[in-house]
């Protein structure tokens, strides 16, 4: 059973396994650094469709399926969001599944928020098999939170660029490695960051707040996982995070890096500060993260997937951009926690 | 030399544009609005109108140029048809700008699907 | 919570790289002129063609309007964009470049609640202000400056 400790902290001791990882990108994520590491990547990001939503949607769908192809485990539920309005993405991409559904909205962090409420479901026995998903596609998200695509304006280089794609895990009570251990869920955090082409430092506070709540409540140091991973905090929120973390005197600095940095080369994509979306870090769990897990060449890391909860109005009406992050530590040897 | 004065200044207006959006974050939309309502008034006081003498095109094809069009547009309504051209003036100046870009925009939505970056 | 808040926006604004500005300004200024070369191109050409200088005038925005409009569609007004800027945004070819792509981008939704509703949306407030500040311009003339 999960235990809670410390402040925000909970525990698993009976195996929560990551059972298989699907992973569906766009053309310039396939082109990136991480290409070798996703399942499917689209020749075309209107992925045969006549809007950019409906592209999001047939992503997500095929997406799942893909990943029911894969693992043959048969999931009770599913956990998903998106940036589209309401959610409106997973909602019409698993409309033909015919899998109960949880939609659930963390903004970038969804996939973060995902993994943990499934690792919750499995360990207390409601359901064996939970599929955590989040996807995000620049172009929906372009139209929804900035400027049409075509107004010719230019990004500042503070500025991240939505991943286009899908990540999907199974999360199972089969007993296989490797195995979510531990959440820490975090709080709001708001340090009155108003640019929204600013979204790594609108969150770097709330990443350092959760990274910060997870080794006290663990009494774990850094040096216990080999690689400590944010969700899009990209080049300018890693900088931010790493001087929050060292006024709290903690270095993570040598096992550290943040999946939208990971995402795209930015020499050679023009990608400014780095990739975002909820699909930036489900992807690179999905892609890279999951395959060295299973190779052995990770063994425990901290992925900490973080969101920037706001919407065009509460912008326009002046409100600040809140940040959120959530921590899933994901190790190949399950834990005995003495508790 | 008329090209080159157009050059120079419709440059240089961009360039205060730039200056504007690198420094204060103004989207692109408060910058049009901003430039816009600064060449009426500019127009209203009849400044804007020396800078087009000198620099033609350099200065009527910036955003400033579209706003003292409708200062100008107002002036000569008025002094035509009186009163009733402190409304009508401006609109009606803009019209052929205003009226192009619906009749050409329209036109493109209905050729044109949306592309990404 | 205010003092961490101040403290932190000196952090972000440290650790946040600034645009290149001066590299921008040059790529504006060339651009921004070069559009205004081709206007007082199509300006002269008109002229010579026998109109008087209004309607010149006029010409010269429509063809530059039009021309906007047909490389936003083709894509191509959103790569200048990329490129020059403010360059691209201040001549009238931006303001036909904010009407037209979201005329693009919202077909998606219908030629009603879509187009229609949506054309404005970046250029509606240009027309809102302009056409306000021309009123008040004309006030002031009709009563203080005939």
């Amino acid at each position: 059973m999960a235990k809670h400790i410390g402040k925000q902290t909970m525990v698993f001791s009976s195996p929560v396994s990551v059972l298989e990882t699907a992973v569906t990108v766009g053309t310039k994520e396939g082109a990136g650094p991480l290409g070798k590491y996703f399942d499917q990547i689209l020749k075309d990001n209107m992925a045969g469709q006549k809007s950019w939503e409906a592209a999001e949607i047939a992503i997500v769908k095929q997406n799942l399926q893909l990943l029911m192809k894969k693992c043959t485990a048969k999931p009770d539920y599913i956990l998903s969001g998106d940036l589209l309005n309401q959610c409106c993405a997973s909602t019409y991409g698993i409309r033909d599944l015919e899998i109960p559904f949880f939609g659930i909205f963390g903004a970038c962090s969804t996939f973060g928020e995902a993994l943990s409420l499934a690792a919750v479901l499995v360990d207390s026995g409601g359901a064996e098999n939970v599929i955590a998903a989040a996807s995000s596609h620049f172009c929906s998200a372009e139209r929804q939170f900035r400027f049409p695509l075509e107004l010719g304006n230019q990004r500042p280089p503070t500025a991240t660029y939505t991943v286009t794609g899908d990540g999907a895990a199974m999360v199972s009570n089969a007993d296989k490695p490797p195995y979510i251990t531990a959440v820490t869920t975090g709080k709001i955090v708001d340090y009155g960051v108003k640019d929204s082409s600013n979204m790594g430092a609108a969150m770097a506070p709330a990443a350092a707040d959760c990274i910060y709540a997870h080794f006290c409540d663990t009494g774990r140091h850094p040096d216990h996982y080999d690689l400590i991973i944010t969700g899009d905090l990209g080049y300018v929120g890693k900088d931010l995070l790493l001087q929050l973390l060292d006024e709290k005197k903690l270095d993570i600095s040598k096992q550290y890096s943040d999946c939208g940095i990971e995402m795209f080369d930015r020499e050679t994509q023009d990608t400014h500060s780095g990739g975002s979306g909820c699909a930036c870090s489900a992807a690179v769990f999905g892609g890279m993260l999951y395959r060295k897990l299973k190779s052995g060449a990770l063994k425990r890391i901290l992925f900490i997937p973080t969101g920037a909860l706001m919407s065009t109005d509460s912008i326009n009406e002046g409100e600040s951009i809140a940040g959120i992050a959530h921590a899933v530590a994901i190790e190949s040897e399950a834990v005995k926690w003495n508790i | 030399m008329e090209y080159l004065k157009a050059f120079a200044v419709g440059g240089l207006i961009c360039v205060i544009g730039q200056i504007l959006i690198d420094k204060t974050k103004l989207t692109s939309a408060r910058i049009l609005v901003l430039f816009v309502v600064v060449g009426c008034i500019l127009g209203g006081l009849g400044w804007y109108e020396k800078l087009a003498d000198f620099a033609g095109a350099g200065a009527n094809v910036p955003l400033p140029g579209f706003g003292n069009l409708l200062a100008k547009g107002v002036k000569e309504e008025i002094d035509s048809v009186g009163a009733l051209g402190i409304l009508t003036g401006g609109i009606k100046a803009g019209a052929g700008g205003i009226a192009a870009a619906i009749v050409s925009a329209f036109a493109a939505a209905v050729i044109f699907r949306p592309k990404e970056k | 919570m205010e003092n961490i808040k101040q403290k932190y926006s000196q952090m972000v604004k440290k650790a946040s790289p600034d645009s290149p500005i001066l590299k921008n300004c040059i790529k504006a200024f060339f651009v921004g002129g070069l559009i205004c070369v081709i206007g007082q191109f199509i300006t002269n050409f008109m002229l010579t063609s026998g109109f008087d200088e209004k309607t010149s005038g006029t010409l010269t925005s429509v063809i530059l309007i039009a021309a906007a409009s047909l490389l936003t569609g083709l894509g191509i007004y959103s790569k200048i964009g990329k490129f020059a800027g403010a360059g691209s945004i201040v001549p009238i070819t931006g303001f036909s470049n904010s009407v037209t792509s979201p005329a693009v981008e919202f077909k998606q939704e219908g030629f009603i609640l879509g187009v229609g509703a949506k054309i404005f949306i970046i250029a509606g407030p240009v027309i809102l202000y302009g056409t306000l500040t021309s009123v008040i311009v004309g006030i002031f003339y009709y009563f203080l400056g005939r």
